[in-house]
């Protein structure tokens, strides 16, 4: 039998012409509000068994002994496993640097890392089973931040290292290192007239996904096995997964189940090896879904930073050099941090025209928990900073906050530090403007007939003000964000396109192994090849490995490189048929062979609007495929001691307002409203794009006032893995998020578009941040702010 | 243990039941219906919310043994339970929220037999939802829906207070909640269009 919960394609209707730039719906919309969409959590198979995982308690240890008698001899379960019983040599896995292994092997690095792995027919029973498992731990000394990292008798995380960064960062416990130096920030620094320097810190946030991970792996009699995962890169979890089974490519056969959420989360690996190992073992389906306490073991995080920033700027409010240092931690495995260093670095400046600097931004290994890629990817952390400085600077010369910023303002042509010229619009200028023009709320917005709406103060239904000690504040911010994978990375996609008469009409097959997320890649898929071809009916199949990779759903690059793919193939699709029409039917019209032909309303028609001939007619029972991969320009790594290089594909710009009311004698912060205005190139979808931007918004709003996973600095244990402990915003801590979308072509993009997701995430937190010190007066140097941080009881 | 229960009009038995196990579980494992989402466990995502005889509550907190002879409402039953709703406020049952949910309780759930979605009967807030685009991942949205219909029947024309207030138990982490806010604005909207004309 097939797996229950087997996405089939997504056909949509022909309402609409439902072309790009049209809000056209999603096409899984129904299915997501009747509860028929089926997530990687609700699949379901006959005889299936449910796996556990057992994880460490400590965060690093020696492992003595793994004593599996007891959970073994459990009734109801069918397999344990450890690292001895892996099948081939190859037992660890990573994106970049594989020095993840897939069990512990004699030693743990972090709270949470997996030790072993049991099947059984109820997940109760796993749970138990796993419990029974008896580990001896003989604890070692931790490496929980740069001091102790790189201390002259600091232990190594990683010892032997042989990956393609050991030989160039300083330490072994530093995993990648990137310099950029570009003028001469010391000569510079000597024509400043203000000289500011802060030293700030960014907390570890969670992606926090609402859908765990889950995934179920089903044998297949041909010794291979069949996995339905949520993820965000089908091809790079098959790269890393079919070598530690032993197995070839074409045997690991993984399809896309429904993804609740992702935001960098799922770029790693999590249950898949396991399931799959379990399955094999087995001969059984195997299920593994986390719960929440799990989630957040399971996944890597953003990475905490502290950061050191010198800004220096003339009297008449010009920057003369940025000097910055920024350590994040990476945790006990690589994950993506060195392309988070290459971010963080290279972003470092912000959107801003600075010639001198000297910048080093740099990720340890540690004994805390794995950090990689969250949505904004080393450009966040870097915006809190670069953005409180700005404020500092500004105020130091007495200029307003945005004036100076306009003054400083990158735009097309600037070169960013790496030397890189921005050869598309950046309206960094034009953007702060916007959202300074949009109306402010209403003061005392809180105040009714029947008195104090407290759901609209700070403490909200706590019922702790009706307005006394609360001060208003406004801040703002703007940042840039790259998109696409960078630094030489092979970023491209593969897209399979189909046109064909079904039933007397033109329909149009896309197969990509795009992972939709959430994002509504499916739609403006569909939506682009309606554009191309102009076919009502499109017909979105599943993501699978069947087709070649779509690289990542990240770095706000699918509607960019699979949206491309997908353009591209429906271009050489169209070619083909035309030339079917021209050999058919070319005798009938002379436009045939003089004109511009395009496919229109199912139909072929001249530029000039005059019908040539029906699609179903020129296809007749002719099936035209293209599959093809599509890149976009290359980039070129960055030099390894000067940071100079061609290394991003493209920029994107976002800038916030935030209104914020301050109870300042608790220390409570509501935000009462947070405006954005950004550059999308071009809106495929409108509604979609707004949708991505207020997310963003809240996820940075979120960082500002309330998420943070608190690590233990003695044990380097997770204090917080739940949502009680771990607050994400709720519908009552968020406010009304105006957005203002302009769209200044990039010509080097498909349609002129530019990468969406990730912006609106940099600039909401400093915005929120400059609020709350423009309310408070107080200098606030991390984020997430708590109350104790604004009543002085920190 | 054995646990008899009504859910969305149908009666249901789930045999070799665990003392330990949640409503949740049994309405996702047991009988079929995935469409309550477990996020959290624990009560604070809302989205496993359904309702027990009328009162949204977080399924995952309920132990199964709970539900013993009480009625259900999922959110793949939501259409055909505003459905019923809806018919006879149009027929002139009076009486508010719990009129009509008497006469909700008495309809059976039709089968759904379309993967793609296409031609399926959609509460108002369902159709409001996809309107106007407050689903991305759509993890949340079953327990959403069925927040915002409890709101909706008992308070028909809510300020943004009120509702914030009212899904102020459901997290989302893809929207930013402003289409939500869109959304049940709209489906209040259209309904009052609908009383009016």
């Amino acid at each position: 039998m097939t797996a229950i919960g087997a996405p089939t394609g997504l056909t949509q209707g022909s309402r609409t012409k439902g072309g790009i730039g049209e809000s056209t719906l999603r096409p899984d919309g129904v299915l997501k509000v009747t509860g028929e969409f089926a997530y990687a959590s609700d699949m379901w198979h006959e005889d299936m068994l449910w796996g556990q995982i057992l994880r460490s308690t400590v965060a690093h240890a020696e492992i003595v002994s793994i004593d599996t008698g007891e959970a073994l001899a459990t009734p109801g379960v069918y397999a344990v496993m450890t690292y001895d019983d892996l099948p081939t040599d190859v037992r660890h896995y990573g994106l970049e640097i594989r020095d993840t292994p897939v069990l512990a092997h004699g030693r743990v690095r972090h709270h949470g890392e997996p030790v072993a792995i049991v099947a059984a027919d109820h997940p109760e029973t796993a749970r138990r089973a796993a419990a029974r498992i008896k580990v001896e731990y003989r604890e070692l000394p931790l490496v929980t931040d740069e001091a102790t990292a790189t201390a002259p008798d600091a232990v190594l995380v990683h010892e032997n290292r042989s990956d393609h960064h050991s030989g160039h960062v300083p330490h072994p416990n530093i995993v990648h290192r990137q310099p950029i130096v570009r003028g001469d920030a010391d000569a510079a620094a000597g024509r400043a007239d203000v000289i500011v320097e802060g030293d700030y810190y960014f907390g570890m946030q969670d992606q926090a996904f609402l859908g765990p991970e889950s995934g179920l792996a089903v044998p297949g009699e041909d010794g291979g096995v069949d996995l339905y995962i949520a993820t965000q890169w089908l091809h790079s979890d098959l790269r890393q997964i079919a070598p530690v089974l032993g197995l070839p490519e074409d045997k690991v056969r993984m399809t896309l189940s429904g993804v609740g959420g992702a935001f960098g989360g799922r770029e790693d690996l999590s249950m898949q090896i396991h399931a799959c190992l379990l399955a094999l073992r087995t001969g059984k389906p195997v299920k593994i879904v986390y719960n929440r306490f799990e989630s957040f073991f399971g996944h890597v995080h953003r990475h905490p930073a502290r950061l050191h920033y010198e800004h220096g700027a003339t009297r008449d409010g010009r920057l003369t050099h940025v000097r910055c240092r920024i350590v994040l931690d990476g945790g006990a495995y690589a994950s993506a941090s060195p392309a988070v260093v290459g971010n963080a670095a290279s972003l470092s400046v912000g959107p801003y025209v600075c010639e001198d600097v000297d910048i080093e931004a740099l990720a340890l290994y540690s004994n805390n928990p794995p950090c990689g890629a969250m949505r904004g990817f080393g450009a966040v952390q870097a915006c809190f900073a670069y953005e409180a400085q700005m404020d500092k600077v500004a105020a130091e010369l007495g200029l307003d906050p945005v004036e100076f910023r306009r003054i400083n303002a990158m735009e097309q042509g600037t070169l960013m530090p790496t030397g890189q010229p921005v050869d598309s619009p950046a309206p960094v200028a034009e953007l702060l403007r916007r959202v300074k023009a949009m109306p402010m709320p209403p003061e005392r917005q809180w105040e009714s007939s029947e008195g104090a709406d407290v759901r609209q103060l700070p403490g909200g239904l706590s019922n702790t003000t009706h307005g006394e000690g609360v001060v208003r504040g406004v801040g703002y911010a703007v940042g840039i964000k790259n998109v696409g994978f960078s630094e030489g990375f092979d970023d491209y996609s593969t897209a399979r396109v189909r046109l064909e008469a079904v039933g007397g009409r033109p329909v149009v097959t896309v197969h990509t192994a795009m992972a939709e997320v959430g994002q509504g890649g499916v739609t403006v898929h569909a939506q682009i090849a309606r554009t191309e071809l102009g076919v009502a009916e499109v017909t979105i199949r599943p993501a699978d490995t069947r087709v070649g990779s779509a690289g990542s759903t990240s770095a706000s690059r699918q509607t960019y490189v699979t949206g491309g793919a997908i353009k591209n193939a429906c271009e050489l699709v169209r070619e083909r048929v035309l030339e079917t029409g021209r050999r058919k039917l070319g005798s009938h019209h002379p436009a045939w062979a003089t004109a511009e032909l395009l496919l229109e309303g199912g139909k072929v028609v001249t530029d000039g609007g005059e019908v040539l001939a029906d699609l179903v007619d020129v296809l007749e029972d002719e099936v035209v495929e293209v599959e093809e991969e599509w890149r976009h320009r290359p980039t070129e790594p960055f030099d390894p001691r000067t940071g100079q290089g061609d290394g991003h594909v493209q920029y994107s710009f976002a800038a916030h307002r935030a209104v914020v009311e301050v109870d300042t004698e608790l220390g409570l912060v509501k935000v009462i409203e947070l405006a954005c205005a950004q550059d999308v190139g071009k809106a495929l979808n409108p509604l979609s794009v707004i949708g991505q931007i207020q997310g963003g918004t809240v996820q940075g709003l979120g960082i500002a006032v309330m998420e943070e996973i608190v690590v233990d600095p003695v044990t380097a244990k997770v204090r917080n893995p739940s949502f009680t402990d771990y607050l994400l915003p709720t519908i009552l801590d968020t406010p009304a998020l105006p957005v203002d979308v302009l769209e200044l072509a990039d010509d080097h993009a498909p349609y002129g578009l530019r990468g969406v997701g990730e912006a609106p995430t940099l600039s909401s937190t400093p915005a929120v941040l400059a609020a709350i010190r423009d309310a408070t007066g107080l200098a606030l140097d991390r984020t997430p702010v708590r109350p104790e941080h604004l009543t002085g009881t920190a | 243990m054995r646990v008899n229960l009504t859910v969305n009009g149908r009666p249901q038995q789930a045999d070799d039941v665990w003392e330990g196990e949640s409503l949740l579980y049994v309405l996702r494992e047991r009988m079929g219906l995935p469409g309550s989402k477990n996020a959290c466990e624990q009560g604070e995502c809302g989205s496993c919310t359904v309702r027990l005889d009328g009162v949204p509550v977080c399924s995952c907190l309920v132990a199964a043994g709970q539900a013993e002879g009480r009625e259900v409402v999922t959110v793949e039953g939501l259409a055909e339970f505003a459905r019923r709703r809806a018919g006879d406020t149009a027929s002139g049952v009076r009486g508010g929220a719990d009129a009509s949910l008497d006469a909700a309780r008495r309809w059976q759930a039709g089968g759904t037999d379309s993967q793609t979605g296409e031609n399926i009967e959609l509460a108002p807030v369902q159709q409001a939802f996809i309107d106007a685009g407050a689903v991305q991942c759509g993890f949340c949205t079953p327990g959403l829906l069925v927040a915002a219909d409890e709101m909706l029947e008992h308070n028909p024309d809510p300020t943004d207070e009120d509702i914030r207030e009212a899904l102020s138990g459901n997290l989302c982490r893809c929207t930013g909640y402003e289409k939500i806010m869109d959304a049940v604005r709209l489906a209040a909207a259209r309904r009052s269009e609908g009383a009016t004309t």
